[in-house]
């Protein structure tokens, strides 16, 4: 065990050092400033309301079906997870006080917080924490989280305030797993829909699509949050509706704010986050004429990232690198080679390859945001290297069922998860039904497997380096770009705490009025 | 009631039926061609990293897995035991839904047919009195400006002026079952107002083109002649005849204002019937979207049936068609 606690700070310092060196520091650039709030001392009180996206009449509050922000931040009103991510995306406790695997990392032990009341009275334990992770893994279980625990086989409680988790294969992330927004606690029995949990508001009125509200637990257990004595979420879908409700003093958060409109306006602050969401190409490597490595290449190649990033995103986001690990993340490889725009390699790539005749890419803004632009961009690009993009347009209305996976190159994002290795697992191993480019690998697959046993985080990294040089060297992914998150905040609030991924589900309990 | 030997009854009867028939058909086509869109509701909800065993488990659940008919013929065998259904993607009851949903988005309609039915009206006999005149001009040009404008301009535009730089009014309306008459008509200004201008151009000019074209008919000119006064003319004796058109372009409006508010419920997050069907058509909801088409389609019926009922009461002479 003494091993695995020295594994740990070694893990915090490292997460530090790379977290602090992007996401932080482009936090403090956009008006954030961590510390400095906190000793002036939140200011106790008051009503503070969320103008968020996502709402939808079908919401409801188990947490197995949530997939937007509305849902997902009032979750974090009523509830607390095991595992908390701190601004520098570092794991610390939430309700799980301590977590430790055995030799194998197979086995991990999780001690839970003591003395954590729920709403309704009830004292936390352990046989909670066991129903409220088994609701998403039971037989049939519809949840949203139900891949979390593909590779566990039991979850129990072993003590009071301790369960046990056992896993089929060893994997080093599972505390990572244990921070999914998804996996809030529950009294044991509960029904999932109550919204009772040990978090910081109590729900108070719950209108689906329309508004949440909270009034705040007089008992929550932790120390400095759950401020203003109200909290209000309301969904507002339309982007100009929220930002105007944000301007009007009707909200005093919004998330996903037009960056066109109104960020010179004083009365506002800015966040500008770098994330884990990202945009690609994928092409299906397991058929013509993608599976021929050349023509991957010359399509990597033959990409002006930086004049995406700036056209269409307004500079809003980070290069990508072909790999979907963010460059905060801890195995992140800084010896990568940055592949620039490069129309002469696309084209000897290209000539190679053997491929003649247009290159058929199928686009539909469902793929990403402004995928259709960022394709129109790209085809601009590829024909400086003599290579012809045809876009097709299809139709947004069943994108993920009809040409997602089907068609053999097309765009798609994904969110990320907690590590890099747990998005590895989910959408570039051989088996996994995300495999969206049809890479199939043994030796990544295996070399991955490895690396999620190995406790020894020297040695995890230099298996994390090779993952990522596969993926850049042979993979099926022209992934030009990580998209940064945008929130903004009337001057009337503070205290927001974002991490760099699940950006702001818990800024419920961070704000608080400042006059 | 008796007109010439006719009871309502006899003129209204045919038109019920007729009107069944073509909610059943409304039915039939809105159900198949939802049925024709890609994906279903197991993958809207669960999105597009669900698992297999997930999406299995929940189409079995919805019974998504039986065919097509069957769920229609499941879905309009309940509907005449008077079981609206339940929501597909959140399990509630259909009727739950309406009950919440329905009640705002004809608050909403009705608060905006108050200001835009007689404003339009007025306008439009003090347009036809002042007929080439610089009233008459000046009305006409503001009116068409705004009902060119398309919806949200207009309502992003009021947004701007009213609620970001006058702060009069908020710019979302988020209202709630507990909210009273005076906070809902505070709260629902902005959107009501967009309503209006994007509906009243319609019955204004159709007022005045009704009223001016009945001005050279001979038994006005008789009245003129008379002497009677040119407001008078309008008022007394051009109006009543020029009720029946007037009446159905306003019903149009009405069912237009309660079918139309989609895209102002969107912009100011307001919690009607628009919000619900945009959500359950993308959630590919059958149950949902149906039964709000079905109120949508009976509005239009329903309101179309008293258009006829006034235009017959304004002039009996259409109870006898040649």
């Amino acid at each position: 065990m003494a091993k695995v606690s020295e594994r740990a700070t070694d893990d915090i310092s490292r997460r530090q050092l790379l977290g602090g060196a992007s996401a932080l520091v482009a936090a403090g650039a956009a008006g954030f400033a961590p510390g400095a709030a906190q000793a002036a001392g939140p200011r106790k009180g008051g009503l503070i309301k969320f103008g968020l996206e996502g709402g939808a009449q079908d919401n409801v509050l188990d947490p197995g079906t949530y997939g937007t922000q509305f849902v997902q931040s009032a979750g974090y009103m009523w509830g607390n997870g095991l595992v908390e991510i701190d601004g520098q995306g570092k794991l610390i406790p939430e309700l799980a006080v301590e977590w430790n695997p055995d030799a194998t990392a197979k086995t991990w032990v999780f001690k839970i917080r003591s003395g954590v009341e729920f709403h309704n009275g009830k004292t936390l334990t352990a046989e909670d924490i066991a129903y409220s992770l088994n609701h998403h893994r039971k037989k049939d279980s519809k949840s949203l989280a139900r891949s979390v625990f593909a590779g566990v086989s039991d979850i129990k409680a072993t003590a009071p305030l301790e369960i046990t988790v056992t896993l089929d294969s060893a994997n080093v992330d599972l505390p990572g797993l244990m921070a999914d927004y998804h996996l809030l606690i529950m009294p044991d029995g509960g029904d999932p829909n109550a919204g009772i949990g040990t978090g910081p508001y109590v729900i108070e009125k719950f209108e689906p699509g329309v508004i949440v509200r909270g009034k705040r637990n007089e008992k929550y257990w932790k120390a400095g949050r759950a401020h203003a004595d109200v909290v209000e979420i309301i969904a507002i879908n339309d982007i100009v509706a929220r930002q105007s409700a944000l301007q009007g003093g009707v909200v005093h958060f919004i998330t996903r704010p037009d960056p066109k409109l109104g960020k010179n306006n004083p009365a506002l602050k800015w966040f500008d986050l770098p994330s884990a969401m990202h945009y690609l190409f994928a092409m299906r490597c397991d058929s013509a004429p993608f599976d021929n490595n050349d023509l991957r290449l010359a399509m990597k190649y033959a990409v002006d990232r930086q004049d995406l990033l700036t056209r269409v995103y307004a500079n809003s986001g980070k290069l990508g690198n072909d790999h979907p690990v963010p460059a905060f993340d801890p195995m992140f490889s800084a010896e990568v080679p940055i592949r620039a725009y490069d129309p002469d390699k696309a084209k000897f790539h290209f000539k190679k390859s053997g491929f003649s005749g247009p290159v058929q890419l199928s686009v539909s803004d469902a793929g990403f945001t402004s995928a259709t632009a960022a394709a129109t961009l790209y085809k601009e690009h590829a024909a400086k290297a003599g290579i012809d993009i045809a876009l097709n347009r299809v139709p947004a209305d069943g994108y993920w069922s009809d040409v997602w996976k089907k068609k053999p190159f097309c765009p798609a994002y994904w969110g990320g998860r907690v590590t890099a290795g747990l998005m590895l697992q989910a959408v570039y191993t051989s088996q996994s039904p995300n495999n969206e480019t049809f890479w199939q690998r043994p030796a990544f697959d295996k070399l991955l497997a490895q690396a999620q046993a190995e406790l020894n985080v020297a040695r995890r990294k230099e298996m994390f380096h090779d993952l990522q040089m596969m993926l850049w060297e042979d993979g099926g992914t022209v992934q030009p770009l990580f998209a940064n998150t945008l929130f903004a905040t009337s001057a009337k609030v503070d205290g927001f705490a974002p991490s760099p991924l699940f950006t702001a589900f818990r800024a419920a309990e961070q704000l608080y009025l400042t006059s | 009631m008796n007109w010439g030997g006719r009871t309502l009854i006899n003129v209204l009867a045919p038109r019920i039926v007729l009107a069944v028939l073509t909610l059943f058909i409304i039915s039939l086509v809105i159900f198949f061609s939802v049925e024709l869109l890609p994906g279903d509701t197991a993958e809207a909800m669960l999105g597009h990293d669900a698992t297999v065993e997930a999406l299995a488990t929940l189409r079995r659940e919805l019974q998504l897995d039986s065919p097509a008919y069957v769920r229609y013929w499941r879905w309009i065998i309940d509907l005449l035991h008077g079981d609206l259904g339940k929501s597909l993607s959140s399990g509630r009851a259909v009727s739950d839904l309406l009950a919440q949903r329905l009640p705002n988005t004809f608050f909403l309609a009705g608060f905006a047919a108050l200001i835009s039915v007689p404003l339009s009206f007025v306008l439009g006999v003090i347009t036809a009195l002042y007929r080439e005149r610089a009233v008459d001009r000046g009305v006409n040009f503001v009116a068409l400006a705004a009902s060119s404008l398309p919806d949200f301009f207009v309502a992003y535009a009021l947004i701007l002026i009213f609620s970001v730089h006058l702060g009069w009014v908020p710019p979302i309306s988020i209202i709630s079952p507990e909210s009273s008459l005076a906070e809902r008509l505070y709260l629902t200004g902005l959107p009501a107002l967009t309503l209006t201008f994007a509906t009243s151009a319609y019955m204004l000019r159709m007022t005045r083109a009704s009223i001016l074209s009945l001005l050279s008919s001979p038994y006005i000119e008789m009245a003129r002649l008379k002497g009677v006064s040119s407001g008078r003319v309008i008022v007394g004796h051009a109006l009543p005849n020029a009720l029946g058109p007037i009446a159905n372009v306003t019903a149009l409006t009405l069912a237009y204002l309660v079918v139309s508010v989609v895209v102002v419920e969107t912009v100011f997050a307001y919690p009607g019937l628009g919000q619900l069907f945009v959500d359950s058509v993308s959630k590919r909801d059958i149950p949902v979207v149906q039964v709000v088409a079905m109120v949508f389609a009976s509005t239009y019926i329903v309101l179309n049936l008293v258009a006829d009922m006034v235009a017959l009461a304004a002039n009996p002479r259409l109870m006898h068609p040649r």
